[in-house]
């Protein structure tokens, strides 16, 4: 892996103005809210959380559909805000987007030829006949799209195999960044395995880059090396795949883990679950000090004030939590009782 | 102990001018008082047609049951006049929907959803039904339920509005709860919440549940038995444990194979290859799986395999399980079936 982060998000803020009811004060839906990550070149980064937790958002500051109100996006080193129009459509040919819904993200009266090949008439790409068709059918037979399928139009297929169509168009341009927005949340599990495999592939042999947004960690277990989780418009916990899962330093990580159903009846005898009181607040009022604290089970009563920072709390293992990564170095007097 | 629903080969189809389609052809079990039945499957399985059959919620036409019962203690759910039915349906059998966004009404307040089944069926007075709402909101866990029973559903988040259609479920305390897909549409955190809060509920109650999912961790979590069903057909039936340590039908295994979990990184899932058969294509021959079955035999494409009963109270729709020493059965043949 070179050192060189392939996407570089600093302090990223996007928030929308609002009103609080009707008649009420202006205010801002505060989506991201200072957010920094790095993505390195054939690494699969995930960014996990529920809904409203701002990853939809960051995914469109990402791909330069929303202009962040504060900090940087920089893909390849450059900031993606400042591009002009001829530069933002170059670097969109090395970063695509996978969508979370095949039957929206298609447009109905393309034939799948069409669909896959329409990249490269915009980029004046493979014009002449021989090679399109040989790179259409390498395409199609790493995307383990049938060739009759060619002639056809969306509504014909399911959406299995409407997501490998988006999948194909996504590769069209050899990118080197993959922006997939949950893109298995739509299907079944028997074809959810089939995409995730695919993905995996696609991966190794096209030594891509994948920003995987999700809300399921299942999925990204399997996917993705390091994992960044989201609340109320921060990451409040990023570390690399297996720390995170083996050893959550932030408490709504922990929460979250626990809360995710293990497909094994004898594991979910045994295992014991933290219950989140109550849903997450709205980000046109985040709670005071830590976002999370009105939930939390080991709330003290800094908390209540003070915000923490995103810190490392292991090598390498980033945390935004004063109490959960010293929790073995306290006194147990020192943490209020669950 | 009596089985306080049992659904005896039920058939539901789709009849247009067109074609038929067999959404749900043939599923039969048994469902006892305080336990939890899960129906599992993809999309287009079957699933919530045969949920929607036993309250007699389907369009009809286009559906039409051709065939089966739905003994609901003893008596046939299907037999009963429309009168007869409103007094079973979200009295004694009651039912909570997938999308807590667009099944409540938006126009009446939360209150009024909750006290309308009151009053339909316990004859209650409105400003008795009115205290027993915020009693329920109480019991489903909504904080300050005496001011929130007077909200209107866009006022609750997604989990509470959840927590609202149970609380109306469980107004009349009924002795069975049809959850179709009750979390889909919750985030991880609440999902956990509203399925603690079934549990707790049906400890309370004895409440036998119907868990309609396509959740395999959901299932894990909530299921005493589990009917795994595929293109309209029961594929397998078995206890949870039974059926997680050691699946029979070439399908659960699949199945199971291709869930990814958080306790374990697999390299590569295991797919099934393939897609489930087209229902409205025409009738199906030999076994609805035979294309995406890797132990397909030359005999699975020409004959639909019948429910062969293994040991452990277990039952595959599989040709191996005849090899594996399964008998054939009409223990859940209808009285129709049986005598023909």
């Amino acid at each position: 892996m070179s050192a060189t982060p392939i996407l570089e998000v600093r302090g990223v803020k996007k928030h929308y103005a609002a009103r609080a009811g009707m008649f009420g004060e202006k205010t801002s839906v505060k989506a991201v809210d200072g957010v920094s990550f790095s993505v390195m070149p054939q690494e699969s980064f995930a960014v996990v959380g529920e809904s409203g937790c701002g990853k939809t958002t960051l995914g469109k500051l990402v791909l330069a559909l929303e202009k962040p109100t504060e900090g940087r996006v920089l893909f390849e080193g450059h900031d993606v805000a400042k591009m002009s129009r001829a530069e933002l459509k170059a670097m969109r040919a090395r970063m695509q987007v996978i969508f979370q819904d095949p039957y929206s993200s298609l447009n109905p009266r393309m034939t799948v030829e069409r669909i896959i090949t329409e990249p490269w008439d915009i980029h004046g790409l493979h014009k002449d006949p021989a090679e399109r068709s040989r790179r259409l059918h390498k395409l199609l037979d790493d995307c383990g799209i049938a060739k009759s399928f060619l002639d056809r139009h969306p509504h014909e297929f399911s959406g299995g195999q409407r997501q490998r169509v988006g999948i194909a168009r996504a590769l069209a341009l050899e990118p080197r960044l993959i922006v997939a927005d949950e893109p298995v949340s739509a299907l079944d599990v028997s074809i959810q395995a089939q995409v995730l495999n695919l993905l995996k592939d696609l991966q190794k042999e096209r030594n891509l880059a994948y920003l995987f947004i999700s809300h399921d960690f299942s999925v990204v277990r399997h996917l993705c090396t390091r994992i960044a989780v989201m609340y109320l418009g921060r990451v409040v916990e990023a570390a690399d795949s297996e720390t995170l899962f083996n050893d959550p330093q932030h408490p709504y990580t922990e929460a979250l883990l626990s809360a995710v159903p293990v497909p094994d009846p004898s594991i979910e005898k045994r295992r014991k679950r933290i219950l989140l009181t109550g849903d997450v607040p709205s980000p046109l009022k985040p709670p005071s000090g830590c976002r999370f604290h009105p939930r939390c089970r080991y709330v003290v009563d800094a908390c209540r004030t003070q915000d923490p920072a995103l810190a490392e709390a292991r090598a390498g293992h980033l945390a935004a939590c004063a109490v959960l990564p010293f929790k073995d170095k306290r006194s147990d007097a020192a943490l209020v009782a669950v | 102990m009596e089985p306080v629903l049992s659904v005896r080969g039920l058939r539901t189809h789709f009849v247009t001018r067109e074609r038929t389609v067999k959404a749900v052809d043939g599923i039969s079990y048994d469902l006892f008082p305080g336990k939890t039945m899960a129906i599992v499957g993809e999309s287009g399985s079957g699933k919530s047609v045969h949920a929607l059959s036993i309250l007699g919620l389907l369009p009809m036409p286009p559906a039409k049951i051709v065939a089966g019962e739905i003994l609901f203690q003893g008596r046939d759910l299907l037999k009963m006049t429309p009168a007869q039915m409103r007094e079973v349906r979200g009295n004694r059998v009651a039912m909570i929907f997938q999308e807590p966004m667009t099944s409540l009404n938006p126009v009446l307040r939360v209150g009024e959803q909750i006290a309308e089944a009151v009053v339909l069926h316990q004859k209650k007075t409105q400003a008795e039904a009115w205290a027993k709402a915020v009693d329920l909101l109480k019991k489903v866990g909504i904080p300050h339920p005496e001011q929130r029973v007077n909200d209107y559903p866009h006022q609750f988040s997604g989990g509470m509005r959840q927590r609202a259609m149970i609380a109306i479920a469980l107004s009349c305390e009924p002795d069975v709860l049809i959850a179709d897909e009750p979390t889909t549409a919750l985030d991880v955190t609440i999902q956990a919440q509203i399925l603690e809060l079934m549990k707790d509920l049906q400890r309370e109650y004895k409440t036998a549940i119907i868990l309609i999912t396509h959740n395999i961790g959901v299932v894990a979590e909530m299921a005493d038995d589990v009917v795994v069903m595929y293109a309209g057909r029961p594929v397998e039936q078995a206890p949870v444990g039974e059926l997680f340590k050691n699946p029979k039908h070439p399908y659960t295994k699949g199945l199971l194979a291709s869930v990814p979990s958080i306790y374990e990184r697999k390299e590569r899932l295991e797919a099934i290859a393939g897609q489930p058969p087209d229902l409205g294509a025409g009738d199906l021959v030999g076994c609805p799986f035979v294309a995406r079955c890797s132990c397909a035999m030359d005999r699975c494409k020409t004959e639909d395999p019948p429910q062969f009963h293994l040991e452990g109270g277990r039952m595959s729709n599989c040709w191996k399980s005849e090899e594996d020493g399964g008998r054939r059965t009409h223990r859940f043949k209808s009285a129709e079936e049986a005598a023909a």
